[in-house]
């Protein structure tokens, strides 16, 4: 392409399991164009200069949520990030906070799709209803109580932004809770009650100390830091409620 | 769902926090203005509007009496909670001797000021 190319130093944490003890930081200059994002800087470097640099990607558009890396220390997707805005400083690339490290910029989820799995991520229905019943009806209004929640793209962006998730990894943490209060806000829904005893549990949402900053970072506007405030609220109604429901709320 | 889960305790004192954060921040700022800005400076308020006999008759009034003690009380267990969670997040990971001294002394000031205020009389 044209010589007029600017050069950007991209510093990246490199953390290879087989040879290296801890994670480390190497510095790579990197030709790029205005139309470039940080994850195209970092293939550059993978097809140039090292290709044993592990990072996740796929659809370089915002939508498969794979691509989160900590740029300039906030999370955030390196596919929707730009070298131009940083030029003509030097950027550094880190994997994601608070998760362990498996290669490079490579974390290991296995922490959160646990939480996910125990959040009963699907409808399960108020009533049973036979074919021959329909469908469900909802209303724009029903609709409107739980579409925001349904955005979540499982970037962990929202992890890698809560101090209280790095402090305590039992945290079952934003995007799960926003992905519980999805379910629990849809009318055809029965189940709140039973996820009533993870939200209310030591792992739930009293380990959120209200900072906010998972929601900012959000790609997808999902306010995750609502879920979980609204859901504080109804744990400590169930707290206190409990003994007066019939069915006595959750254990 | 998981197994094992344990029932957090929190909603006791997040309840009293949120209660006590609501308080403050209606009252906190005009409470300081009248008790620290306003009547020591004599501005704006009557002369004598914290005297002795005033504070003591509201202090024995009944609405008063709970006005005072949930003041106290409320804003102590906000403050206790808060500089608890603080500490965990600056990095100093509450123990047992935190949480303690945190919500210990937002208990004791609760008895204490229980206690003199019933102790006024009516
Ligand atoms: S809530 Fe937002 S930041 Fe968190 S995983 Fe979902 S899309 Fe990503
Ligand atoms: S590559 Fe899919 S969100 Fe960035």
């Amino acid at each position: 392409m044209s010589d007029t190319k600017k050069i950007i130093e991209i510093e990246v944490l490199r953390y290879q399991p087989e040879s290296d003890t801890e994670p480390h930081l190497e510095v790579y200059k990197v030709p790029f164009s205005d139309d470039m994002s940080v994850l195209q800087g970092v293939q550059y470097i993978k097809d140039n200069f090292d290709g044993s640099l592990t990072f996740r990607w796929s659809c370089r558009m915002a939508i498969c949520g794979s691509c989160g890396m900590m740029i300039n220390g906030i999370p955030k997707l390196s596919c929707e990030t730009f070298l131009r805005d940083y030029y003509p400083n030097r950027v550094r690339v880190e994997a994601m906070a608070h998760f362990p490290i498996e290669k490079d910029l490579v974390v290991d989820l296995s922490g959160f799709i646990g939480k996910l799995e125990s959040i009963q991520p699907y409808i399960i229905p108020r009533e049973a209803r036979s074919l021959e019943q329909g469908e469900y009806i909802q209303s724009p209004e029903q609709f409107n109580a739980y579409i925001q929640f349904t955005s979540c793209i499982n970037c962990t962006l929202c992890y890698a932004a809560c101090p209280q998730f790095g402090l305590n990894p039992d945290f079952i943490g934003p995007a799960a809770i926003a992905l519980l209060h999805r379910y629990n806000m849809d009318s055809r829904d029965g189940a709140a009650e039973q996820r009533m005893e993870l939200v209310a549990s030591e792992e739930g949402v009293f380990n959120c100390s209200a900072v906010g900053y998972c929601s900012e970072v959000c790609p997808k506007h999902v306010d995750p830091a609502n879920a979980v405030n609204i859901n504080k609220t109804n744990a400590a109604k169930d707290y206190f409620l409990r003994f007066l429901s019939p069915k006595g709320g959750s254990k | 769902m998981k197994s094992g889960l344990k029932r957090s305790n929190a909603p006791i004192f997040w309840s009293l926090f949120g209660a006590g954060g609501m308080l403050s921040a209606l009252f906190g700022p005009v409470l300081v203005f009248i008790t620290g800005i306003a009547v020591p400076l004599g501005l704006l308020l009557p002369a004598g509007t914290m005297s002795y006999p005033k504070m003591l008759a509201f202090a024995q009034n009944f609405i008063g009496k709970g006005f005072i003690f949930a003041v106290i009380a409320l804003f102590l267990w906000f403050a206790a909670h808060r500089i608890y969670h603080s500490l965990h997040e600056i990095g100093i990971h509450p123990g047992l001797l935190a949480k303690l001294l945190c919500y210990g002394s937002a208990f004791a000031a609760t008895l204490i000021s229980a206690y003199v205020l019933l102790g006024l009389g009516f």
